[in-house]
């Protein structure tokens, strides 16, 4: 199955600014892991240690949040949006560093 | 999905001549009308942040004649936030921003009752700030923050116009509406820091939280209202480089710590500590990390000591102003590392000193011995070494 990751503003930093990905995967997890194959940098920004996706990035394909699916296990089918979507919290953007 | 309609005050107000004038091209549209407008007379509406969202939101809500609103933030106005902050001119900077906010609003509206906040918003006052109000409306820049106003809209049962933004993209949703999902339902738990850029890595476009606060607004407007399709349980994503919106559905979770069947939260918590700012987490950062003064870095390169300097932000900043380091911005260190020499002294500097510090942490576990953090970065270099380098 042919499917487009979208990659948020904040994590385009390790797609080489790439906003979306197009792969060939079955499930959602098989396209997060090429998505992190080929990013190496990207894989801790959404994975744990020990391979669970992170609790704040939230994972939908298409309009659909995969935690009320089958979560990583999700089937795509050909041209499905996989879109992480990731905690910002900028409002008025006050600097820090 | 049935939407009731938030709960206003029963007070019997009137529209004077003045205000029917006012509100004219309100009163002729039948969405609206004079039991709209005194719907909006009669709401009370607290703003979380007068900054970038808080901007357009508060001249909308101002001039929509919403009849109470509240203006929260501790800040003062710099001369950086006139890039967006179209509430403030130049002569507010240095201003308290909630002070002049008001002023601001006073003179587009001055039929409504603005309540000024200069505090900030922490777990001991939140819910005796919120209770008076009837819409809260979220404007702030930080993770802590936005779980308190969660967590407290929720507890309260008052719904939560929700609004973020980063460079070019921007969300928007109302949490906390009877049936809906809250925050935490989307975002159970917060990043650790370090994990997501702040905004001083981000930036972000002037209009982009123009856009995104007057969606705020529209949203706060047809809650009082009872009109059309609320923001409840769909996220909206604003994408302003591909000028698209995108819709995803939002759903209330069963097993949310705060909304859910079995809440685990059921009073508000030490927020910081939650998103691991006081924790543990970030402290060790600072730990073991030597510190070099502007002052002693440039007696030491005036005295012709062999120092290489180590640039770690981004290529746009560079820009700016540099200090003729070798520029290597911190997500590209790890696969650039071989480009560095460990034998030499180096200085790691980044526009304030935290970037630099995650650059030293990194490099001291990459075998790097001699190494030292610019302490204050580039602005204490400007402040104390040399002025004619600007700060930004």
């Amino acid at each position: 199955m042919v499917v487009k990751v979208m990659v948020p503003t904040p994590l385009r930093q390790f797609t080489g600014k790439q906003a979306s990905i197009e792969c060939t995967a079955a499930t959602v997890g098989e396209a997060l892991g090429h998505l992190t194959s080929t990013f190496g940098e990207l894989r801790k920004h959404l994975f744990t240690d020990d391979g669970r996706l992170r609790s704040f990035v939230n994972v939908y394909l298409n309009d659909e949040d995969i935690r009320f699916l089958q979560k990583e296990n999700t089937q795509t089918k050909d041209g499905d949006t996989i879109s992480i979507v990731p905690s910002i919290a900028g409002g008025s953007c006050r600097e820090r560093n | 999905m049935a939407i009731p309609t938030v709960a206003l005050s029963q007070q019997d107000v009137k529209l004077s001549r003045e205000e029917i004038q006012r509100y004219s091209r309100h009163l002729i549209m039948p969405e609206v009308g004079m039991e709209g407008q005194l719907k909006l007379k009669r709401s009370r509406v607290l703003m979380i942040g007068a900054g970038g969202l808080g901007a357009p939101l508060g001249l909308y809500l101002a001039a929509a004649g919403v009849g109470h609103l509240g203006v929260l933030d501790f800040d003062v106005v710099d001369n950086s936030n006139l890039q967006r902050q179209v509430t403030f001119t130049t002569a507010d900077v240095g201003k308290l921003k909630s002070e002049a906010a008001k002023a601001r609003l006073s003179a587009l509206n001055p039929s409504i009752e603005i309540q000024s906040y200069e505090t900030r918003l922490t777990s001991e006052n939140a819910l005796e700030l919120f209770k008076d109000y009837d819409i809260i409306v979220d404007g702030t820049d930080n993770f802590p923050t936005r779980f308190l106003v969660n967590d407290a809209c929720v507890l309260l049962g008052k719904p939560n116009v929700y609004g973020s933004i980063f460079r070019f993209e921007g969300q928007a949703t109302v949490f906390g509406y009877p049936g809906g999902p809250c925050y935490r339902c989307l975002y159970p738990e917060p990043p650790p820091p370090g994990l997501v850029p702040s905004c001083a890595e981000g930036g972000v476009l002037g209009v982009l939280p123009g856009i995104v606060g007057s969606i705020q607004a529209m949203e706060t407007i047809k809650l009082i209202l009872g009109a059309g399709d609320p923001l409840v349980g769909r996220l909206l994503l604003f994408d302003a480089l591909a000028m698209r919106f995108r819709e995803l559905k939002l759903r209330k979770n069963p097993e949310c710590p705060v909304c859910g069947n079995h809440p685990t939260v059921t009073k508000l918590i030490d927020y910081e500590e939650f998103c691991g700012i006081r924790g543990e987490e970030t402290l060790p950062m600072t730990d073991g990390i030597p510190e070099i003064t502007p002052k002693e870095m440039k007696a030491r390169q005036d005295r012709g000591d062999d120092l290489f300097i180590l640039d770690v932000r981004e290529v746009h900043e560079y820009q700016i102003c540099n200090l003729n380091g070798k520029l290597i911005p911190l997500g590209e260190l790890p696969r650039r590392v071989s480009e560095l020499d460990s034998s030499k002294e180096m200085i790691v500097h980044c526009r304030s000193g935290k970037r630099s510090a995650d650059a030293i942490f990194f490099l001291q576990k990459a075998g790097f011995k001699k190494l030292w953090n610019l302490k204050g970065g580039i602005l204490a270099w400007s402040d104390e070494v040399d002025p004619t380098v600007p700060k930004y």
